[in-house]
């Protein structure tokens, strides 16, 4: 840009206000969906940042950074440094009129208290200039990290990285930890990540972003660089061992949504079929468990062993029974066919009809256990493993299948349907199977979702269900293995970690798939056959 | 009759198991409709006036179906995608609509002045619906008019969900009451049938929408140019139209219409929540698909005729097959056709109007 | 010996208009023909009726003795005739040589339960079915390219690579459609010798759809001419450079006494 020096102010002036509009904007819609309210008193690091301040710091060092995009230091620091103050001052002045306006009756969120809380309970003034500074602070880091060289930049997103992680992951690490001992008192406290642990986690971060051994790493012979990678791997799954419950139970629940992933995989993925009806399928999986083994309820008091095959079988059934009529329709119809189908399955549950054998809305109790060999599998730990057992058979399965010729003929039915049929592929017969192998995983996972919970209700077999292993799907690339186990421990694993994320959780779902669709389409594991390409 | 039987040979030679078995479902279907229907007739279990009320608000819920279709249906026509955010669309209309008549409230004007308060708040659901809908096309529509299939699908689901939770921090997860107000309370004598005001009120408003709508869409400039658009794509482009405007300008009416649906539905059920959006757009959609989707007059008859199944079909054949408590399978009634409409008749009862080429 | 292909009286109809009109065609085992004629003659049409992508209103069509028409188009694929499109439709998100595997896999599937455990058979197939991909690939000049994903190929390479997948199912009948559109003279002389090549080769017939008259005269043993869906003439290349309806269609009847070569020349 080659402005005239009268003119240059001016665009300085214009492009901050533009940008303060929009972070005061975007913090708005933080307060006002109650996102705020919520971290607000969450501490990031104790005493000195919580969660909610944090989300607004991250709105204006993104600001910072679209400032600096084009610009060299000398324009990106005063636009960063203008818009960070400006977006601080116009947020205090919106919670003054706010207050004025005392829109409570309609708004939810805007309550007097997390109005104090965004000025920091302090008198207007000082909030302002506080917001204003932080702001201005927040801006002038994301300038930075655009502008810095690259081996700076990395550094300084490395130690960032490791704060917010250690912040946010705190009862995990805690947990992880609290064999070690120790950290306890200096690093965590009860609240959260503490300064001086703050500082070592920004250390932490740091030195892992400067990747000190990656050129050894990718010097090793590839066999040992396998041996290394499984040796992490045998490392994570000891976890829940060596740690406690609350660690087992959500890296179970990413098995289990790992395990329904690999199957809509295999019928969005490979086949190309849209199905937001996957849930049934679940929901078929875990009814069966729990009607063959329920104490009171069942009709056949099987044992858990015996009973999982037929959940896998009658959801395959259902898969089949389901893909006879749903083949014949196409793309968007094929969402809401089977979407509808879904519903329908659920309602039926619900209803008084078929409430002696279900239980309507009371559902089915007293699941027992799983036992094998005279163990019972009742620990969250003990559950893990079972989970990630089958999550394992089933991802071998599915790898076998992506890379037979069935995978191939899946594959070419996804990229033509019409071509692939003109090949001699047989569509009803290709797409059946994708169908029914799909919702034989979904079975699969249902049936253990029975004898986790110990207890299944149509509430568990919601729409949103489905909606979670698509979005599981949409981060990991739809299409790619990884990207399943991805995709579950990104969007399954990190909220339960979170913990109160609460609801809100479908929210960030939302803007985290819009996103990934927007920005990053082929997902966070892009699926192996581009990376064979590349290599 | 000499050139009926090989073509019925011919049918068979290239009939599958699949064309089978669907044939057995669709009689079965038809079986259980036709024995329920026939049974439910032999032991009438209901009177004159419980039959009518059944129809009455049949047409009043297929009026807001139909208003939530005619958007799908006028966006599909154009650019063939699924917009899984319209019900949301239509749920932000409802809140819109319920907090300004809560305003009228507060300071009295609904109660001096009904008519006035009505109109404000048909101006603002239908405001907040067009902008809402707009920014859905802007976040989820624009940015893949040339991508795959599947982006927009997806991304409409996301922005689904950012709505609905956004609904539920901002406005609370219970339901949300809709004030009543005097002048649509009570019922009305029609034909000697005792009917509630406020559904003929809902049924008035609804059919002067869908008239208005046609004014709009036969009559007007930008009418004329969605119909061009609607029939191709390419030649609205060489005929001087700005495609995107147009594309917006679908949006926003469409989004329009639905916060008037939002409203109506407001005034009939008396509460609103911020997940009722989801489903009723699906079946919105399922009305539009059951009208020939592209259809604008289909949208319309699709959104009366699923209304009246789905309030009638409980008590015409369900009741007769012997079903405990038929009311609670009234949206799996409403389920089950769109699943077979899609499968057996995805062109709808007028047929589909689609856009030549896909964008 | 019997017919490789017989069409008799085919037609397709779209709404009001009579896209294919009672086409009748026939060709002996081993036979090069060729279809030509103006853009929107119904040749490509015709072509669809043969593979059953879109069935036809009326007429009956017999490959090798038994009925096809109106069968579901991967049983017709299954009874040996395969294709190629004029705008090509490979699978562009697989590898060369997974685009030829999906052929070869139809004619060798492979079991859910062996592709599970990888039984000793199963690997077997699976490289069995490789060696010939590779074969097919090297065979068709494409030698080396096998794991570069299709979209990523070359035009011609392409080209050469529908042919290829075209070849995998073991067709008795191949239909081209425009194998050399788009092709310098050097480029569509190489397509013309491969093409003969194929046919000597793989002995399959091939009906192409060519508008470059140098490739349909050079190869082409019998020519059938359509227009407006109905096929005005059939012959030799000598009976249809002097056919004078041929040159009408062409070039209109004014220009039909300056005959077929002045189109040869331009083409």
């Amino acid at each position: 840009m080659t402005l005239p020096a009268r003119l240059e102010p001016l665009a300085l002036a214009r492009d901050a206000t533009r940008l303060a509009l929009a972070v005061t904007g975007a913090c708005a819609g933080l307060v006002l969906v109650g996102l705020f309210g919520q971290f607000s008193n969450r501490w990031l690091v104790v005493g000195l940042l919580d969660i909610g301040h944090a989300l607004m710091l991250a709105i204006a060092l993104r600001a910072g950074m679209v400032a600096a995009r084009g610009q060299s230091w000398a324009g990106a620091v005063p636009r960063a440094l203008l818009c960070g103050a400006l977006a601080g001052v116009l947020v205090v002045l919106l919670v003054m009129a706010a207050r004025v306006a005392n829109l409570r009756w309609m708004l939810v969120s805007l309550t007097p208290v997390t109005l104090n809380r965004v000025g920091y309970m302090l008198p207007e003034q000082q909030a302002m200039l506080l917001l204003a500074a932080g702001g201005a602070a927040a801006a002038l880091l994301g300038t930075a990290l655009v502008l810095l060289p690259p081996k700076a930049r990395r550094l300084l997103m490395g130690a960032l990285l490791g704060v917010v992680l250690a912040g946010l992951l705190r009862e995990l690490i805690r947990s992880l930890l609290s064999g070690l001992g120790e950290i306890d008192g200096w690093a965590f406290s009860y609240d959260g990540l503490l300064p001086a642990g703050a500082m070592a986690a920004a250390g932490i971060g740091a030195l892992a972003a400067a990747r000190p051994g990656a050129r050894h790493f990718a010097a090793l012979p590839s066999r040992a660089r396998l041996a290394l990678q499984l040796l992490c791997l045998a490392l994570l799954l000891l976890l829940p061992a060596v740690t406690n419950d609350f660690v087992a139970q959500v890296m179970m629940l990413v098995c289990l949504y790992t395990l329904m992933g690999l199957g809509l995989n295999v019928e969005l993925g490979l086949a190309g079929l849209v199905d937001l009806g996957f849930v049934a399928f679940f929901a078929v999986g875990a009814y069966t468990v729990a009607l063959l083994t329920a104490e009171t309820a069942g009709v056949a008091h099987l044992g858990f062993f015996a009973a999982l095959p037929f959940s896998v079988l009658f959801a395959a059934l259902a898969g089949f029974l389901f893909g006879l009529p749903v083949l014949r329709v196409r793309g968007d119809y094929l969402a809401i066919a089977t979407l509808g189908l879904g519903e329908v399955i659920r309602v039926l549950v619900l209803s008084d009809m078929l409430k002696p054998l279900l239980g309507g809305a009371q559902g089915i109790v007293d699941i027992p256990k799983p036992a094998l060999f005279g163990v019972i599998l009742g620990s969250p730990t003990r559950l893990f493993y079972l989970t990630a057992a089958f999550a394992a058979l089933a991802g071998y399965c599915a790898w076998r299948l992506q890379h037979s010729g069935i995978g191939r003929r899946w594959l070419a039915v996804r990229e033509d349907e019409d071509v692939a049929q003109a090949l001699g592929i047989n569509l009803v017969q290709v797409k059946l199977m994708a169908y029914t192998i799909g919702a034989a995983f979904a079975g699969l996972a249902g049936g253990l979702f029975a004898a986790m919970a110990g207890s299944v209700f149509p509430q568990s077999f919601q729409l949103l269900v489905s909606v979670n292993v698509l979005a599981v799907l949409v981060v990991g690339g739809i299409g790619s293995l990884p990207g399943v186990v991805v995709g579950a421990a990104a969007l399954i694993g990190a909220p339960e970690v979170l913990r109160d994320l609460g609801e809100h959780r479908y929210l960030i779902y939302g803007l985290v798939i819009i996103a990934i669709v927007r920005f990053k389409p082929e997902g966070l594991s892009p699926a192996a056959i581009r990376q064979r390409e590349v290599a | 009759m000499s050139g009926l039987l090989p073509r019925l040979q011919d049918g068979w030679r290239r009939a599958t198991w699949v064309d089978v078995f669907l044939v057995a479902l669709r009689l079965l279907v038809l079986g259980i409709v036709g024995y329920g229907f026939v049974a439910g007739l032999l032991h009438p279990r209901y009177g004159r006036d419980e039959w009518a009320s059944f129809l009455v608000f049949g047409l009043v819920i297929g009026a807001i179906y139909a208003l939530i279709a005619l958007g799908y249906t006028m966006v599909y026509g154009i650019l063939r995608m699924v917009n899984f955010a319209h019900g949301d669309v239509f749920m932000f209309g409802a809140y819109a609509a319920c907090f300004t008549l809560i305003a009228c409230n507060r300071n009295g004007l609904l109660a001096t002045q009904p008519a006035l308060s009505f109109a404000l708040a048909l101006l603002a659901c239908m405001l907040v619906a067009a902008g809402l809908a707009i920014l859905a096309e802007r976040i989820a529509y624009r940015p893949f008019r040339r991508g795959r299939a599947m982006a927009p699908l997806i991304s409409t689901l996301g922005l689904s969900f950012v709505l609905e939770y956004s609904a539920r921090g901002m406005f609370g997860a219970q339901n949300k009451a809709f004030p009543s107000f005097p002048a649509i309370d009570g019922a009305v004598l029609v034909f000697g049938l005792s009917i509630p005001r406020v559904q003929l009120i809902v049924m008035l408003a609804a059919v002067l929408t869908m008239l208005v709508l046609t004014l709009v869409v036969m009559r007007t400039r930008m009418g004329t140019a969605m119909r061009a658009v609607a029939e191709d794509q390419d030649a609205a482009i060489l005929m001087g139209i700005n495609v995107d405007r147009v594309i917006v300008f679908t949006f926003a009416l469409g989004g329009a219409l639905a916060g008037v649906a939002g409203l109506l539905y407001g005034l009939v059920f008396k509460q609103i929540s911020f997940f009722m959006g989801f489903f009723l757009g699906v079946k919105g959609f399922g009305a539009a698909v059951l009208g020939g989707i592209g259809n604008i007059p289909g949208a319309m008859l699709g959104g009366f005729s699923l209304g009246l199944v789905e309030s009638l079909g409980p008590a015409l054949f369900l009741e007769g097959i012997g079903v405990a408590a038929p009311y609670q399978l009234r949206d799996a009634i409403a389920y089950t056709m769109l699943v077979m409409v899609l499968i057996f008749r995805p062109r709808g009862l007028l047929g589909e109007r689609l856009a030549v080429k896909r964008a | 010996m019997t017919e490789l292909l017989r069409a008799a009286g085919v037609s397709k109809r779209f709404g009001g208009l009579l896209a294919v009109d009672r086409v009748s065609l026939a060709m002996a085992p081993g036979a090069i023909h060729a279809v030509i004629g103006p853009n929107g003659a119904g040749k490509t049409t015709l072509f669809n009726c043969l593979t059953s992508f879109t069935p036809p209103s009326a007429g009956e069509i017999w490959l090798q003795g038994a009925r096809i028409d109106g069968l579901r188009p991967d049983l017709v694929a299954a009874r040996g005739i395969a294709r190629t499109y004029q705008n090509i439709r490979l699978f562009p998100d697989l590898t060369a040589l997974e685009n030829i595997m999906v052929g070869l896999g139809v004619r060798r599937p492979e079991t859910l339960l062996g592709a599970l455990l990888a039984t000793p058979a199963h690997r077997a197939t699976v490289a069995a079915v490789e060696a010939r991909a590779r074969a097919l690939l090297l065979d068709l000049g494409l030698g080396g390219r096998g794991d570069r994903l299709a979209r990523h190929l070359s035009y011609g390479d392409q080209r050469r690579l529908e042919i290829a997948r075209a070849l995998s199912v073991q067709p008795v009948l191949l239909l081209l459609d425009e194998p050399a559109a788009g092709m310098n003279p050097v480029e569509s002389h190489a397509m013309m010798e491969l093409i003969a090549r194929i046919r000597d080769e793989h002995g399959v017939g091939i009906l192409l759809i060519e508008h470059q008259m140098r490739v349909v005269m050079g190869i082409s043993e019998q020519i059938h001419v359509l227009d407006h869906g109905v096929c005005i003439a059939a012959g030799t290349p000598a009976q249809i450079r002097a056919d004078p309806a041929v040159i009408a269609a062409y070039l209109g009847a004014r220009a039909a006494k300056h005959g077929m070569d002045a189109l040869e020349k331009r083409a």
